[in-house]
């Protein structure tokens, strides 16, 4: 499975033997990690800050996805709500608490918790089902802890969310020097944006290391061919079941990282559709079953987001007096052109771009 | 195709192949027209899916198949029903939810059930008409390999491919279907028929194919295997006269 | 249904005891309600706005359960169809406002027929188009399928926001179907009865269909077993594609009266509608319309009576009562495919 590429070896070993197996994409992937590396400075300003947190992020969330849908191939809605679970953790724990890092290690431990038994809970249950009835019940379970974080506004801040503090040195105020360092204040952002970039690297090798190990290769074999998988010995609800659970503990994680850097949460922030949706369409457009595919992806996702959506605005402004073209190209239609880029690479592109990439390299 | 003992189907060199597997290596296989072709074989030979294969449920994945001199190697299932090819599968493929007459009518492209054939089929199979109106799943066995049978006829074939009718089924109910086989091939309808009871093969087969590992190792007149026991052995493990 | 070359006695045929208790279900419910209610007036009101509001389910479920018994494709984006039916009735209603004000029963019919035949229409054309661009391609891989429909309506809930804009545009009943009649102390929505009319209509056709017709035959012996109606003459393909756009029309007419109903109209009625349907078709077993009606008198039962009762948990009781139903019956209520 992996080609026998030269390379330093300990790089193989920290990519557990997964190496990106195409130039172009190893060129990529470098000039990526290096930008978020140096977004602070590169491009000083909270907006980049705030997109590249968020790519961090969403990494790791697309990621863990991958897990389930690229490399066990089962469909579920339900990840955005293992997201929230993270995400609501930190935030009911940082406000039902003192702030700072024992209410983070409370909330986390208590989230992680809470996403392995639902986690296994919904799998055990319908797992045995078909993948039709398993996406639907996924569907029906998200809305309705959506609707319950919603209801439970004592706890969670209902619709509107609650604002939470984060230990000292993450806060705004924070400096950790009081000159600015290549002309940049490393304040509490700063701060946390390097927390959450080393977090998202280890668990992002992290999660190549569980999807080249013996247990990935049964996941992928349960994809491929679950009856055969069955009859080998493998109980498929069982790894399926192990599959979710720990892209769900991923997800949770993910979600913490949210709380961390944005300090806030509602149910817009994590648990919508929406969100769901953006997962679904980056592990596609990245490639399924690549885990790189979430790098590349979030990457092209977020910045087209920002930064096109400025460019609808423009294009709508300009066509006001062609009445539809002006509302379809309007920056709030941005779903509707995700939507069809999502189906026209599910029709012409299904192994996404770390997918064709590798393709090209070797030669197919 | 009039001229009786024209092949009427022809399969050519065809392999089918099922995901990762390759079944068929290679069948060449004669049906002539108006004769009864028994297909024989031991278990997992291909019997079934050289069946399937013809009926485009597999696609052929090289070679060729035809049918009254027309290629129908990639035609698909219901324009090859449409030609005239009746279809009994191993599971007899009832649609338990329906009434049998329902089933009987849904047989009749044409939408017309023809009395005259309809009596044929009462004569032939009473618990037809005496279960008419009731649901097909409540059926015996038995009763349902009959009504799967009674479809493939209530409208003129020009070929039959019956996929072992008699598994499961009493010695008694065996032996009465030799004589409706036996009525049926007096109609002149050609008949492809896998079956592993050699009582029913031989009281019916004119000629005989048998299968090995998805390729036809002895074409032949049933007679001429009849007689010979020690061919018999050789192509299936055991003797006919043996097991009756 | 006997062929009238032969009529043998029907005395010694098995007779199939009719599997009544299912159809007792919405009753169980209906008298289990009642001490939680409380006052019988409040009650009646709130039995037959959960028949009502099970009726537009049911209408709008039937169809997808149909192509999910024959086909084996579920598609995530039936809601699209629901949708805009709704907006396409919403169209036709907006201008002929007067129409819809008029105090003539004869108007309010005639504005309320079109709306209704307009959402049909666009329904069954976008349907079509769907099957065609989004369903086909993808036949067979149950994963690109849930991918691909779930990408459809997305595009066309936004396309619904881009062509009528995306807020909320709350519009009443033709005139003569609103305010409702007195019965005792009970207030009886007019509307609710016209949608019990309606409901039952659909299912009374969508049965004699099934049974009495040739192409209910082959619908029926495909959902059991689509290779033998194949090996039998019967190109299924077109079968589906019929199927698909008569669910499409279906979902269509449920989203008129549904916007009706809610007397608001919203892009995403079809995606809030989508966890409901789902959980009707689970409940009602794959391919039997019958199941499908009882499901969705359950759930639009149980949706009102705990949204009196207990209104925080109102959703997840429906998530309850499917959960119930499937220890009971894990097939659904009705098992018509044997998969």
């Amino acid at each position: 499975m992996t080609a026998h590429v030269p390379g330093p070896s300990f790089i193989c070993r920290l990519l557990s033997g997964d190496l990106p197996r195409s130039r172009i994409l190893t060129v990529i992937l470098i000039a990526i990690v290096v930008g978020l590396v140096v977004a602070p400075f590169l491009v000083p300003g909270a907006r980049s800050l705030n997109t590249s947190a968020k790519i961090l992020i969403f990494i790791a969330l697309v990621a863990s996805y991958d897990l389930l849908l690229g490399y066990t191939g089962i469909v579920s809605f339900a990840h955005t709500m293992f997201f929230g679970i993270g995400a609501y953790g930190i935030a009911i724990a940082s406000t039902r608490m003192e702030p700072g890092w024992t209410a983070l290690a409370v909330g986390t431990s208590c989230a992680i918790l809470l996403s392995v038994v639902l986690a296994t809970i919904i799998g055990l249950f319908s797992l045995r089902v078909r993948a039709v009835f398993f996406a639907m019940i996924t569907l029906a379970v998200a809305t309705a802890f959506s609707t319950l974080m919603s209801q439970l506004s004592e706890w969670t801040g209902g619709e509107d969310g609650i604002t939470f503090k984060m230990p000292q040195i993450f806060q705004p105020a924070y400096r950790l020097f009081e000159e600015p360092v290549l002309g940049i204040v490393i304040n509490g952002r700063i701060l946390s944006y390097y927390a959450i970039l080393v977090a998202v690297v280890v668990l992002f090798l992290l999660m190549l290391r569980i999807a080249n190990s013996p247990f990935g290769r049964v996941l992928q074999a349960i994809r491929e061919n679950p009856f055969r998988t069955e009859a080998i010995g493998y109980r498929t609800v069982l790894y399926r079941t192990i599959a979710s659970v720990i892209s769900a503990v991923f997800a949770t994680l993910a979600g913490v990282l949210m709380a961390i850097w944005l300090r806030y949460n509602g149910p817009d922030t994590t648990l919508s559709l929406e969100i769901m949706v953006d997962i679904l369409l980056i592990t596609v457009i990245g490639g399924m079953g690549t885990l790189y595919g979430a790098i590349v992806g979030a990457v092209l996702f977020m910045v087209a987001q920002t930064y096109l959506q400025d460019v609808m605005v423009l294009v709508s402004k300009a066509s006001e007096h062609i009445p539809l073209v002006a509302s379809l190209a309007h920056p709030d239609r941005w779903l509707l052109w995700l939507g069809l880029l999502f189906v026209l690479s599910i029709y012409y592109f299904p192994q996404g771009v770390v997918g064709s990439l590798r393709d090209r390299a070797r030669g197919a | 195709m009039t001229d009786k003992g024209a092949p009427l189907l022809a399969l050519d060199k065809v392999e089918t192949r099922i995901g990762p597997y390759h079944i068929l290596h290679g069948v060449d296989l004669v049906v002539p027209e108006g004769r009864a072709t028994m297909l024989l074989g031991r278990n997992g030979a291909g019997k079934t899916t050289t069946a399937r294969t013809v009926m485009a449920l597999w696609r052929a994945s090289a070679g060729s198949i035809t049918f009254g001199g027309r290629d129908i190697t990639r035609e698909d299932a219901p324009t090859i029903a449409r030609l005239g090819v009746g279809y009994v599968p191993e599971s007899m493929g009832i649609f338990s939810d329906l009434t049998v007459a329902e089933n009987l009518r849904l047989a009749a492209i044409s939408g017309h059930l023809d009395p005259k054939r309809l009596d044929v089929i009462f004569s032939a199979f009473p618990a037809i008409k005496r279960f008419w109106l009731g649901r097909a799943g409540t059926l015996s066995g038995g009763q349902k390999q009959m009504l799967s049978i009674a479809r493939a006829i209530v409208e003129p074939r020009r070929l039959l491919i019956i996929d072992e009718p008699t598994k499961g089924l009493a010695p008694a109910i065996i032996a009465n279907m030799i004589g409706v086989f036996r009525d049926l091939k007096a109609t002149g309808v050609t008949i492809l028929m896998i079956e592993q009871n050699f009582a029913l093969a031989r009281a019916i087969g004119d000629t005989v194919a048998v299968m090995e590992d998805g390729r036809i190792v002895h074409h032949g007149s049933m007679a001429e295997l009849a007689d010979d026991d020690a061919l018999q052995r050789r192509l299936l493990g055991l003797s006919m006269s043996a097991h009756q | 249904m006997s062929n009238p070359v032969t009529a043998p006695t029907t005395s010694d045929i098995p007779r199939q005891p009719l599997d009544w208790l299912p159809v007792a279900l919405p009753l169980m419910v209906a008298i289990a309600a009642f001490p939680l209610v409380g006052n019988p007036w409040t009650w009646l009101t709130l039995t037959v706005a959960g028949l009502a509001m099970g009726m537009i389910i049911f209408m709008v479920s039937s169809g997808l359960m149909l192509v999910f018994g024959l086909m084996d494709v579920l598609n995530f984006g039936h809601g699209a169809f629901i949708a805009l039916g709704a907006y396409v009735g919403l169209a036709v209603l907006m201008p002929l406002t007067p129409w819809v004000e008029a105090t003539s029963v004869l108007l309010n019919s005639a504005v309320f027929a079109l709306a209704l035949c307009a959402g049909v229409i666009v329904a069954g054309v976008v349907g079509f188009v769907f099957d065609r661009l989004l369903i086909q391609p993808v036949y067979g891989n149950h994963l690109k399928q849930i991918l691909m429909t779930t990408g459809g309506l997305i595009i066309v809930e936004q396309l619904i926001r881009a062509i009528w804009g995306a807020e909320t545009v709350s519009f009443n009943l033709p005139a003569s179907l609103r305010g409702s009649w007195l019965l005792g102390e009970a207030a009886v929505e007019r509307y609710r009865i016209v949608a019990l009319g309606i409901g039952s209509a659909v299912f009374l056709g969508l049965l004699l269909v099934l049974t009495r017709t040739r192409i209910g035959l082959m619908i029926r012996a495909g959902v059991e077993n689509r290779e033998m109606l194949e090996a039998m003459g019967y190109r299924t393909r077109h079968l589906f594609v019929g199927v698909f756009v008569v669910g499409a029309m279906l979902a269509g007419l449920g989203g008129v009266m549904w916007g009706l109903y809610l007397q608001n109209f919203t892009a995403s009625i079809g995606a809030q509608i989508n966890v409901l349907i789902f959980i009707v078709i689970i409940i009602g077993g794959l391919g039997s319309t019958t199941g499908c009606l009882i499901g969705a008198l359950l759930v639009g039962l149980t949706s009102n009576y705990v949204g009196f009762a207990a209104p925080k948990i109102a959703l997840f009781s429906n998530i309850l009562l499917m959960l119930l139903i499937l220890l009971w019956r894990p097939q659904g209520l009705y098992r018509v495919v044997d998969r």
